[in-house]
């Protein structure tokens, strides 16, 4: 059987794959896409957990972030269909209205 | 020793981490996706490896399926180019380096700590929800009672705030109108 830690250090490597997307992206859609991708490293280790103690609780809970997820992705990409329509842009670093 | 579960593990985790970093790499938005997509499926593929097959199933069409197509879709619909390449701030190089490295040395700093004892306490959960033995964990049998008794509330309170995603992006995607029909002024700055 594979250990758990092999688990928990691939889900800690998609996670920090995407926070570093998050941080350096530039695109709105490519930001958001890491964020998904943070969501499947968490989900992996709540899978990976729920297998070690036999508790499906784990495996309940990854249904719930994937619902998060959806309701996530859809009001995230009609957020940024507005952006676009009154910005004509989708860098991030072009839509500074609120900014100092 | 290698047997067929750690050989399985370690091909669908190096697709997943490939992926993972050829999103980070490309520069198209759709080539970001579809690496994404590609991250999904070995995940997929490692829910099964844990014997998560329902989880797996759902991880293929809700996610890879139905997020992603989403995803796609907005990609497609605003014609989304090369990305630019702006300079970063330099507050977050002055502060971000540093402040991030302490934040992981500190979560390591704890991991290991704790890490020898793996004295992990069986919640209360553990003997209502255990997996009885005649039922294959993770299939449907089994999620199901979990899912509709001891996790109803929850259940219902994500169906409510889905619902309220619903109407939040339709609401916030449909064509907005000023207050004598006309379309709002751009931004321009």
């Amino acid at each position: 059987m594979v250990p758990l830690s092999y688990y928990l250090v691939l889900s800690g490597i998609l996670f920090a794959c995407g926070v570093t997307g998050f941080l350096i992206k530039r695109n709105i859609i490519t930001i958001f896409m890491s964020i998904e991708l943070m969501l499947n490293g968490v989900n992996l280790s709540f899978v990976a957990f729920a297998a070690r103690w036999h508790n499906l609780a784990g495996q309940v809970f990854v249904f719930f972030v994937m619902v998060v997820a959806a309701a996530e992705a859809a009001v995230g990409l009609a957020i940024i269909i507005a952006v676009y329509r009154t910005r004509e842009t989708l860098n991030v670093d072009q839509v500074n209205l609120l900014k100092l | 020793m290698f047997n067929i579960h750690l050989i399985l593990f370690l091909a669908f985790g190096a697709i997943a981490v490939a992926g993972a970093v050829n999103l980070l790499v490309q520069r198209h938005p759709i080539n970001s996706a579809l690496s994404l997509i590609a991250v999904m499926a070995a995940l997929a593929g490692e829910y099964l490896l844990l014997g998560a097959e329902f989880v797996a199933a759902v991880q293929v069409i809700v996610y890879a399926g139905a997020i992603m197509v989403l995803f796609v879709f907005v990609i497609m619909l605003l014609n989304a180019g090369v990305e630019e390449q702006t300079s970063g701030s330099r507050v977050a190089f002055i502060f971000g380096i540093p402040g991030m490295l302490l934040g992981s040395l500190l979560v390591a700093w704890v991991v290991l700590r704790h890490s020898g004892t793996g004295a992990v306490p069986a919640g209360v959960w553990a003997e209502s929800s255990s997996v009885p033995p005649h039922l294959v964990p993770g299939a449907p049998e089994t999620i199901g009672p979990l899912l509709f008794h001891e996790f109803l509330l929850p259940f219902e309170v994500t169906s409510i705030l889905i619902l309220i995603a619903i109407m939040g992006a339709v609401v916030l995607a449909s064509k907005p109108a000023g207050p004598s029909g006309e379309p709002p002024q751009k931004v321009k700055d």
